[in-house]
């Protein structure tokens, strides 16, 4: 597997390929904690207005601002405050996170100690996945290294501003990744969506003001009061600044984690020259789903001479996302009806029961792709799955129906020839047996 | 008969017996506690589970009643959160738990034909528990390992770009 940035300086994979990577003395060779040191001589407001100019976009998959995010805690507020990392890298295809928490921890700890001094925050929670547990050891070494250096715990470096870290695990649910969910689950509680309005930065952990941010957003901040956040946003384009980490797999023949500066060119490039092209030199590129499973697939023809450009605005501009940057390529091999039954079942499975649409429209897309599946598809199928997909999309609780929704309506929209096979007469269709 | 590790359909034995745990133990367990403020000691409720898990094979009955004592919630409250996550096993399941990961990028890099490969050389079905109680094997949803496509979790130990040979072997290894 690759780790490597193409067409810029590696900052987020810096210390990818440094041995001992992770320990705080390379950590500190390489730059490392300079950038805490220069923010506890800015004001809270000028490190807010560094990631405002930087245009950092969260990394987990929404893309909200990370600047705003973080003007939105009251400053003035009696109750403790707290950042939470979002360390729950659950969504299909995505995986940058793990090499980050594995390899640099220290950059995690240092872009939370920024934040937290910014935003008046003594206590961090990272909360990771719960099969993410062999990772824990790795980040509670980390932080007690940094403790002993004085970069943990009390009067941080001389200052008077004190920061206590906790590590914490889920156990199972990809529902955690959303943001009032995970806060349920650090709770203690089933890992429940909870109603927004109050947002987490009003009312979030213990119903205290809190921030909650994805691992590569967090570590993106040391970089951004490093050079400055202007600087860093011109990295990228105007309004998707900096770079990026893209989870590449499926059928190319280099998958890995690619670091590359917002807005580059093109998409094409990417997949069949920079991850070393399809698997099977005489298999075409079907397909590519760019942003974790929960976005629009694109289509080869979507791809190929199109010019996308890899960053918010061009990915939206080509029909689909750039979500958590997961993308899963996908050869000529693949039956698009058998891929998204595949993920119609995570959805299913994932779907914390919680609201209506969710929990039993994603059941019955099961049933429906399961009958398709076993050779009972009827030509009206198509229809009927995007008017279940209508009856989630907007109308559940929280985004996990709308992902849902967005994956399996643009494999039914954009691959009609697959869809047809199984759905010529009644009980007539070339279903196939087996998974 | 091969068990079959995770059907909730199985009523749980209902007891009052409370589960005994060396005083280490009992230690780790406070040791959680002091991550989280003193009066929101339910945080602790998954990371304690999962030591229930560790000791007790699954999350068992006694081992549900000693949490509800040791964090002074009522039963229920345990089953509620413990019943949600995956990782949580309501039945005992083998020494070994091998958990396929079953996604997309998985599934179109060849897991039907590794997870039935293991299945058939283990003489059980996915879900199910070998005789002798040594291997358990399940398909899980995705594990964040895309890139090292096909992959899977035994315990906590991951093990990535896997093939039939390596199966065997990993297989072979397993005491």
């Amino acid at each position: 597997m690759e780790i490597k940035a193409i067409g810029c300086e590696p900052l987020q994979l810096k210390r990818m390929h440094i041995e001992n990577g992770h320990t705080l003395d390379v950590y500190r060779q390489t730059g490392g904690y300079e950038s805490l040191k220069k923010a506890l001589d800015m004001t809270s407001d000028q490190i807010i207005d560094e990631v405002k100019a930087s245009a950092l976009r969260g990394r987990g998959g929404a893309g909200f601002p990370t600047g705003m995010k973080w003007s939105f805690v009251p400053r003035d507020s009696p109750k403790p405050k707290y950042i939470v990392c979002n360390a729950d890298e659950s969504e299909p295809g995505t995986f940058k996170d793990r090499y980050l928490l594995e390899r640099d921890p220290h950059a995690l700890i240092e872009g939370m100690l920024i934040g937290a001094f910014a935003l008046g925050v003594e206590t961090c929670y990272i909360y990771y996945r719960g099969e993410y547990k062999y990772l824990i050891e790795i980040m509670d070494r980390a932080i007690e290294e940094a403790r002993q250096a004085n970069l943990v715990g009390k009067n941080i470096l001389g200052s008077d501003f004190n920061c206590e870290f906790y590590t914490h695990t889920g156990a199972g649910a990809y529902i955690c990744g959303e943001e009032t969910a995970l806060l349920s689950s650090l709770e203690g509680f089933r890992g429940h969506p909870r109603m927004k309005p109050p947002f987490p930065a009003v009312e979030g952990l213990y119903a205290c003001p809190t921030v909650v941010n994805n691992v590569e957003t967090l570590t993106s901040v040391p970089q951004i009061i490093e050079m400055g956040g202007k600087v860093w946003q011109e990295l990228g384009t105007e309004k998707s600044g900096g770079t990026k980490l893209w989870s590449v797999s499926g059928h190319v023949k280099k998958p890995g984690v690619y670091e590359l500066p917002m807005g580059y060119h093109d998409m094409e490039k990417f997949i069949l020259e920079d991850c070393g092209g399809m698997l099977r030199d005489d298999k075409k590129l079907k397909a590519c789903i760019p942003g974790g499973s929960s976005v629009y697939a694109m289509r080869a023809d979507q791809i190929i001479g199109k010019d996308v450009t890899l960053d918010y605005e061009g990915l939206v501009e080509a029909g689909s996302m750039v979500g958590s940057g997961g993308f899963i390529v996908i050869d000529e091999t693949v039956d698009m009806v058998d891929s998204t039954k595949n993920l119609t079942e995570f959805y299913k499975h994932e779907s914390c029961g919680w609201c209506t649409p969710c929990r039993e429209g994603t059941d019955w897309l099961v049933k429906i792709f399961d009958r398709i599946w076993a050779g009972g598809g009827r030509p009206e199928d198509a229809q009927l799955i995007l008017d279940l997909c209508d009856n989630i999309e907007g109308k559940s609780f929280c985004p996990l129906g709308d992902a849902a929704a967005w994956a399996i309506q643009g494999a039914v929209k954009r691959f009609p020839e697959d869809f047809k096979k199984h759905l010529l007469q009644n009980g007539n269709g070339a279903g196939t047996s087996g998974s | 008969m091969a068990t079959v590790a995770t059907d909730y359909t199985n009523k749980v034995k209902v007891t009052d017996e409370v589960a005994e745990f060396p005083e280490s133990v009992v230690e780790e367990m406070r040791s959680h506690l002091t991550k989280y403020p003193k009066d929101r000691s339910r945080s602790a409720l998954i990371p304690l589970l999962f030591v229930i898990q560790r000791e007790r094979g699954y999350i068992d009955n006694p081992g549900v009643n000693y949490l509800a004592q040791f964090l002074n919630l009522e039963v229920t409250d345990i089953w509620e959160t413990a019943t949600f996550y995956s990782m949580f096993n309501m039945h005992p399941v083998g020494k070994y738990h091998i958990q396929m990961c079953k996604t997309l990028s998985c599934k179109i890099m060849g897991e039907p034909e590794l997870t039935d490969h293991i299945c058939s050389k283990l003489g059980i079905k996915a879900g199910e528990t070998t005789e002798d109680g040594k291997f358990t094997v399940t398909r899980v949803e995705c594990l964040g390992s895309c890139g090292t496509a096909p992959m899977m979790q035994i315990g906590f130990d991951y093990h990535e770009n896997l093939t039939k040979e390596k199966l065997d072997q990993i297989i072979e290894e397993c005491e």
